[in-house]
């Protein structure tokens, strides 16, 4: 076990281990998404999370040194929500058949997401950098991480929340829209859109592709109203709240 | 494939530069993306290079989000003195916003027509 640990350590100094892990975990974790049937409950971003979190904590192993390796997969997110325009520019005609509905619904959804996951964690005592951190978690990772740093909250915690709220929304959010009576494809890839961004988006786009389409017009249209909305309600509070 | 490749990454480049420059408190990525968007307008046509590549990395959009997610170790203490308005917070808000998001889409489409 000694041997292996020392062994452990030194992969650990090169990035391949982080990347390798990361990796490995999801090959696994997707292989055994497709074996449950797309069930939403064997989540593949949530049992990856959890094997790879699992594995450097027997292995004492810190998130700086596994993140050397894993930055290369979390830089990508970069470039993949610049990739979002794409399917946004081939539901352009949606978009524009519906256009006040839509643009509606996104401005006060978005504003709904911050409100409400704001104003839930303030009522139960959240302390203010938690209270910061959650107000961007609708949000696509990357813009809640620039966005949580504009506003003074902490990028990384941002991105856990931000990651557990497209995984709650992946996993209950279908059931949640049958339950209310949505049952229009439109509707229902924009509501999980605005809420759970990315991750809701990559699991309706396994399910159906014309409800997947609307989760990414949902997320990148959240994205771009939340990333001017929310400076300026912090603005606002901050003037009127002193 | 490289080639496209390399514009999704100039764009984000771009609008970095354009963040830098004008103070915007907008991610650089998301103003890339809104870029893209208006050159697609503007060129009235999607090159089937440009939809495969944005299709390769979207279609592993999930993997991306698993380096970010394992910082949860990272943050595990305040989670844990947290935790209760910070479950109750991530789920109820998120399924409460997916049912006012979805019912206020099927409202106003039906007032659409």
């Amino acid at each position: 076990m000694d041997k292996f640990y020392d062994l452990w350590q030194h992969l650990a100094h090169s990035p391949l281990l982080g990347l390798c892990l990361t990796l490995g975990c999801f090959v696994i974790s997707d292989w055994f998404y497709k074996k449950c049937k797309l069930s939403p409950l064997a989540n593949p971003v949530l049992l990856s999370v959890v094997m790879v979190s699992l594995i450097l904590w027997l292995t004492k192993t810190n998130y700086q040194t596994y993140f050397e390796g894993a930055k290369y997969i979390h830089f990508l997110l970069g470039p993949a929500t610049v990739a979002l325009a794409v399917p946004l520019y081939k539901n352009l005609h949606y978009v524009k058949a519906s256009l006040i509905p839509i643009a509606l619904t996104i401005l006060l959804g978005g504003l709904f997401a911050i409100l409400s996951g704001v104003g839930i964690a303030a009522l139960l005592g959240a302390s203010q950098t938690t209270l910061l951190s959650l107000a961007p978690k609708s949000v696509t990772a990357p813009v809640a991480m620039g966005l949580s740093e504009v506003i003074g909250g902490t990028p990384s915690l941002t991105a856990v929340l931000v990651i557990l709220c497209g995984i709650i929304g992946a996993i209950f959010g279908g059931a949640v829209l049958t339950l209310v009576g949505v049952k229009d494809k439109k509707a229902r890839g924009i509501a999980i859109g605005i809420a759970s961004h990315g991750i809701g988006t990559a699991r309706k786009l396994t399910i159906d592709e014309k409800t997947g389409a609307f989760a990414g017009l949902g997320m990148g249209l959240n994205a771009l109203v939340t990333a001017i909305m929310l400076p300026l309600l912090m603005l606002l509070w901050r003037t009127f709240a002193g | 494939m490289v080639g496209y490749f390399f514009l999704l990454c100039f764009l984000q480049l771009i609008g970095e530069a354009i963040v830098y420059l004008f103070h915007l408190p907008i991610p650089g990525p998301v103003i890339g993306m809104a870029l893209l968007l208006i050159g697609l307008i503007i060129k009235k046509g999607l090159p089937e290079g440009l939809d495969q590549s944005t299709g390769t990395i979207l279609r592993y959009l999930s993997l991306l989000f698993v380096p970010a997610g394992v910082g949860v170790i990272q943050h595990f203490e305040l989670i844990r003195d947290e935790w209760l308005p910070i479950t109750v917070s991530v789920v109820f808000a998120t399924l409460l916003t997916i049912a006012f998001s979805g019912l206020l889409m099927k409202l106003m489409d039906r007032a659409n027509g």
